[in-house]
């Protein structure tokens, strides 16, 4: 793509004046992609997630951060239609999403990533990204006989692809197998794939997780560069360093819950994520704990008499 | 001594026999299911079944033109498929194999059950029903071929019509392989959830194939009864394993592969047998009677099998390049 950005070398814009009002969890957006309200995903006796309201800011970054267990994950799939909440409304661009197969979700315009790469090994990476094509003709049982009715779709298909390899520097690779991709070179496929069908919104669970440090930079540009082409992002991370470098926004999820909201900057101060992510304990030094002393002490005692 | 010229031409009828015809049908239904969409049909003979009686009950029971018949046992593979389906088809894809091995016998079962002697022929099967066939045959009568392959006018039509439809659907097939509908398929091989998030309706596209690949074995279940009766024992799971060693002869995710399989199968098949009966006959095998020996050709397909998985689990056609990548 002639028009996209050249690789960045300074810091990011941040889209910053997203929110209404006080920074804090639940808080109204100015533009709201996605709203939750009360959606509860129980599994037996655990409460995976229970958000009261969580609003998605359109046209910026989001970062759903948190412990392992907070949620993130089962988050994500109740909203692409992957899992069903036990309680709960949620919509996308103005339309409830409650009931609808994931495969519904998909064609609206919300398209997610795994935290498990998903290549489809035994198809081509060329085929791998034609088949994130969205409406195509030939994907019909009758038409599909008929190849002059899908012949042009699917040539015109083909250069997009090719072009988005090009981006993700995959385009080397568009005959082999994606099973004989990397481990990154398949979060990468993954990720064009997803870019296929033009979607509003992405949702890249755990992108970096597995990809290489020399990687890494450009996969940031890359979902930066979703941003400057109107994309929304939401996405799950572990790498601080990587939330605050590219997030716009940060929702943190810690039991189920949204403990905090904010900027990154601000959020990572925030009382409530640090406990969420060290324990509420953490400064309380283990050493001073009198019954530990005590058998560090029998301990030694002990090696002294032998 | 063996008349090795007799046992080779013997051989050589079954590359060209119904029967080849019919299992390599058979097998490229299973093809769609198992080697190109991923679903684990164990319950081919059941389909095979289906076309079976649907076509003999149709025409012996209602009188039903030839057309009619056939629609009649495709129409009742679509329901089979869709009964069987619409259940199992969310779950994972064990849970298929396990439903229609267990569908396959019971439609076996019912078919050999008294209660509907009238209709089924319970145990004895079903005969009579080739009439409306043979009235189409446009072959006046005679003898048609070369040696070994002379026929008369009712054998030489059903081989050319059996054949004709192995070509279509092999045709059919390859067509809607390469078009954008098998590229979705073939991602539902790969990884269903994948493609779910892609926006394809997964269960759809599951269920479209499992009906393409049952239609498939329910013609190949006509074309199997237009040289013999109709036998229920005919139709038990080791019909369906034997569909299997022919797709994994010639190679699952294949066109060409079922075909050439099922060829190979019968025709070596029916060397073994006839060299095992001959030998024994000869004395070469001193510690076998004849009923052994009948057993033994089984024994030697399975062996075969063995082999071919162990060192070319591609098949003949396969590509080996996807080898490199299976787990």
């Amino acid at each position: 793509m002639s028009n996209s950005p050249a690789p960045r070398r300074g810091a990011p814009v941040k889209t910053t004046g997203l929110h209404i009002g006080e920074a804090e969890p639940g808080v109204a957006k100015v533009d709201p992609i996605v709203v939750l309200d009360g959606v509860k995903r129980t599994f037996g006796g655990l409460t995976a997630v229970d958000v009261e309201h969580l609003e998605i800011p359109r046209n910026a970054i989001t970062a759903l951060i948190g412990p392992n267990g907070a949620g993130k994950t089962t988050l994500f799939n109740l909203l692409t239609g992957f899992d069903k909440p036990n309680a709960g409304t949620w919509s996308f661009d103005g339309q409830t999403l409650a009931g609808v197969p994931s495969f519904k979700v998909a064609k609206m315009g919300q398209v997610r990533t795994f935290q498990l790469t998903k290549a489809l090994a035994l198809l081509s990476v060329l085929d791998n990204m034609k088949l994130g094509g969205k409406d195509q003709k030939g994907e019909n049982l009758f038409r599909a006989l008929v190849p002059s009715s899908w012949r042009d779709q699917d040539r015109a298909l083909e250069e997009k692809a090719i072009e988005l390899l090009a981006r993700f520097k995959l385009d080397g690779k568009k005959d082999d197998y994606a099973a004989s991709l990397s481990g990154g070179q398949r979060k990468l496929l993954e990720m064009a794939r997803a870019l296929m069908s033009d979607p509003a919104l992405v949702m890249l669970d755990e992108p970096m997780a597995g990809v290489n440090p020399a990687l890494t930079q450009s996969l940031l540009d890359h979902i930066l560069d979703l941003k400057t082409q109107g994309m929304t992002v939401l996405f799950v991370e572990h790498d601080m360093q990587m939330v605050r470098h590219i997030a716009d926004w940060v929702v943190v999820m810690a039991e189920g819950r949204v403990v905090a909201e904010g900027a990154p900057r601000e959020v990572m101060q925030n009382q409530a994520v640090i406990d969420a992510y060290l324990g509420s304990h953490h400064d309380t030094d283990l050493g001073e704990d009198p019954t530990r002393v005590d058998t560090i002490k029998e301990l030694l005692h002990d090696d002294d008499r032998t | 001594m063996i008349d090795w010229g007799q046992l080779f031409s013997n051989a050589a009828v079954e590359l060209i026999s119904p029967t080849t015809a019919a299992y390599a049908l058979a097998a490229l239904g299973l093809a769609v299911h198992f080697g190109f969409t991923g679903l684990l049909n164990f319950g081919q003979a059941g389909f095979m079944a289906l076309g079976a009686y649907g076509y003999a009950i149709s025409t012996l029971t209602f009188n039903f033109p030839v057309w009619a018949s056939v629609l009649v046992g495709i129409g009742a593979s679509v329901v089979f498929a869709l009964i069987l389906g619409v259940p199992t088809l969310r779950l994972r894809a064990d849970y298929l194999a396990i439903v229609t091995i267990a569908a396959a016998e019971i439609l076996r079962l019912i078919f050999t059950t008294n209660t509907y002697i009238d209709v089924t022929g319970s145990a004895n099967g079903l005969s009579g029903y080739k009439g409306g066939f043979a009235a189409l045959n446009p072959l006046p009568e005679g003898t048609y071929g070369f040696a070994p392959f002379t026929n008369n006018s009712y054998d030489t039509w059903l081989r050319i019509v059996a054949w004709t439809i192995v070509i279509l659907a092999c045709l059919f097939v390859w067509l809607l392989m390469r078009s954008p509908w098998g590229r979705v398929v073939k991602g539902i091989r790969e990884d269903e959830d994948a493609v779910r998030a892609l926006g394809k309706n997964v269960f759809s596209y599951k269920m479209q194939s499992l009906i393409i690949g049952g239609v498939l074995g329910t013609v190949a279940g006509m074309i199997f009864i237009l040289p013999r009766a109709v036998v229920p024992s005919n139709y038990q799971t080791t019909l369906t394993f034997f569909i299997y060693t022919i797709l994994l002869l010639g190679g699952a995710a294949t066109i060409l592969g079922p075909v050439i399989g099922s060829i190979i199968f019968w025709v070596l098949l029916s060397f073994i047998s006839g060299f095992i009966a001959r030998a024994v006959e000869v004395g070469w095998l001193p510690f076998l009677s004849n009923v052994q020996a009948g057993q033994l050709r089984f024994v030697i397909v399975g062996v075969v099998l063995m082999l071919i998985v162990i060192y070319r689990p591609q098949g003949i056609f396969g590509n080996k390049k996807e080898l490199a990548f299976v787990k």
